[in-house]
């Protein structure tokens, strides 16, 4: 029942930081512009962990997470203004269109390795974002206009189901799978573990929670346009993973909490944001490859008493 | 004739394309990484002859040649200090690294110089020669005449000096290599400057063909020489100069027919293909995996 306990402790942590800053909200000390920062956080939150998903359980490098996003931002904001449907309906339909194409683009890809799977993810993505920008019907180049309407209850329970549903996959006997394919595909093989299958599947559900992000995320501005989509962003993505921790999902989260507190201070700077970013990266990858949690979680190191753990 | 004529401009961005490839194919070949930092050294070699020609007014070949030996020591710099480390981490590690000396390139130049477009000066009078009634611009033959020239010197590198033996011998297998007294290192970073010449040389040919250069310019032509390099067989050096000049005539094609805005998909649906269809590429060696 350890796991269980687990999860009722994690429910009501998020119950509590929800009310409080909700109360902070409603009373008017955070204004709108934290508000957007808040927002912001758990945007990059929900795509560093579905990131997380593909990279750091299940061991396939995507550096085209941006693609699954566009396509979750774009078809929510069609079905929101052109069809006129709620925002629910909305955000549920970008996400699963998003989880299709991850699957149309995963089941092809995912035999690839390493390099060429990187590399084939980066090209699908901008193939993606091509298509988004020659559609008339989004608005092409110059965008399409969408009307605000994430609040900070509709992210942060988004923020909450991506967590509830990774972190229980990843303990699961698919989850196990997976990183079994992480630590090595061959012997996964040998042992009968259907190595294609979870990828694909870790692949979907990465893919469905970025749609879900770039659903949120194109009701929270006015505007959405197809650069915003570019490897960039998968970039930026790639980065909160990476810098977290490859395989550590509160790693992923503590990184993509801190790195969009660093965004919002350098905001008038974007190029020495770049410079950062790009220097945390290298010096990340030459003394610490394996992130600063590696594969430990946050709850790990609670656990005083006990030796050993996950070893990375 | 038209059609001449668009074959001609294919083939003028498909050596570009090919000579980019080249130094992508090369590092591949030796250290199995896809140095992502390859187009942003493209980049540079480009601004690197733009203030030459522009500020200390010489000439194109002049020029040229300051930029290819520039971006050599480039090349072996972002080799030392960056990859060197990462010989024996996860190809991960290492591709992760290679995309953040991509974005520090990239960002540096833009904070030092701002993110504004320059025009190339007109460092070669623009004639137009007709040929069998198709006319094609001096700058066009030039280019193509260049390419050639680096490929033969390329050529004769690889196959005829002993540092183009002991970067084959690397290439085979390092290990070998190292107990038959070659240097690696030394030959690893000999790689690192003659691909990032050819990109400097590239650089400075686009500057002149296309007259609008830009510090996030390496970025779309690097992915698509690596596009390229992957359609010739990675690894392969014939490969790359097939795969670079295919891929140019191929997108000119595209844009011909008026898909110019699907352009730049084309290229990746091309990559996709090879991927899925034949990894190793035209003139790629079939590899098996070994436990």
């Amino acid at each position: 029942m350890k796991k269980s306990k687990a999860f009722w402790v994690f429910s009501a942590l998020a119950l509590v930081i929800y009310a409080v800053v909700q109360g902070l909200i409603s009373s008017g000390i955070i204004d709108l512009y934290y508000q957007n920062i808040l927002v912001q956080m758990c945007i990059n939150i929900m795509l560093a962990v579905s990131l997380h998903i593909v990279i750091g359980i299940t061991g396939q490098f995507s550096i085209g997470h941006a693609g699954f996003m566009a396509v979750g931002a774009y078809f929510s904001a069609i079905a929101t203004m052109k069809l006129g449907l709620p925002l629910p309906v909305g955000l549920a339909l970008g996400a699963g269109v998003a989880a299709l194409a991850g699957l149309l683009v995963g089941l092809p890809t995912l035999r690839l390795k390493g390099d060429y799977l990187a590399i084939a993810t980066l090209g699908f993505a901008e193939i993606i974002r091509i298509i988004f920008l020659n559609v008339d019907y989004v608005g092409g180049a110059a965008g399409m206009v969408v009307t605000n309407m994430t609040t900070w209850t509709y992210a942060f329970a988004g923020v909450v189901i991506t967590i509830i549903v990774i972190s229980n996959f990843t303990n699961s006997r698919h989850g196990r799978g997976a990183i079994s394919i992480r630590e090595d595909e061959i012997a996964a093989d040998a042992m009968g573990i259907n190595t294609t299958y979870y990828k694909v599947v870790a692949f979907t559900i990465g893919s469905l929670f970025a749609g879900l992000a770039g659903a949120i995320y194109a009701h929270n501005f006015f505007i959405i346009q197809p650069t915003t989509f570019n490897f960039l962003k998968s970039f930026d993505i790639l980065i909160y993973v990476v810098l977290g921790g490859l395989g550590s999902l509160s790693g992923s989260v503590i990184a993509a909490i801190f790195l969009t507190m660093v965004t919002a201070f350098l905001a008038n700077f974007p190029e020495t944001r770049m410079i950062i970013y790009s220097l945390v990266l290298i010096l990340v990858m030459l003394y610490r490859p394996t992130g600063l949690m590696g594969t430990k979680e946050i709850t790990s190191l609670f656990k005083f008493g006990k030796k050993g753990g996950t070893k990375p | 004739m038209e059609w001449i004529q668009q074959l001609v401009n294919g083939i003028s961005l498909g050596s570009i394309y090919a000579l980019i490839a080249l130094g992508y194919t090369m590092v591949y070949g030796i250290i199995k990484l896809i140095n992502f930092a390859h187009g942003d050294v493209f980049m540079l070699g480009a601004f690197i002859g733009f203030y030459a020609i522009a500020r200390w007014d010489i000439g194109f070949f002049p020029a040229l040649i300051i930029s290819m030996v520039l971006c050599a020591i480039i090349g072996v710099i972002i080799e030392r200090v960056a990859y060197k480390r990462l010989r024996n981490a996860t190809r991960i590690a290492a591709l992760i690294t290679a995309i953040g000396v991509s974005l520090l390139i990239e960002y540096t130049v833009i904070f030092f110089r701002g993110a504004s477009p320059e025009a190339y000066p007109e460092v070669l009078p623009k004639t137009y020669i007709d040929i069998f009634g198709v006319s094609i611009s001096s700058i066009s033959i030039l280019i193509l005449a260049v390419t050639v020239v680096l490929m033969i010197l390329l050529q004769f590198i690889v196959h005829k000096t002993k540092i183009g033996k002991a970067m084959r011998a690397v290439s085979l297998d390092p290990d070998a290599a190292r107990l038959m007294g070659i240097n690696v290192d030394n030959t690893i970073s000999a790689t690192f400057a003659i691909g990032s010449a050819l990109a400097g040389a590239a650089g400075v040919i686009f500057g002149v063909y296309y007259t609008r250069i830009e510090p996030l310019m390496g970025v779309l032509p690097g992915l698509k020489a690596f596009i390229a390099a992957v359609f010739g067989g990675i690894g392969s050096i014939p490969g790359a100069m097939v795969g670079g000049l295919s891929l140019g005539v191929v997108e000119t094609v595209v844009s011909a027919l008026g898909f110019s805005l699907w352009r730049d998909a084309a290229a990746f649906v091309i990559l996709i293909l090879i991927l899925i269809l034949k990894p190793s590429g035209i003139f790629g060696k079939n590899t098996r995996e070994k436990v």
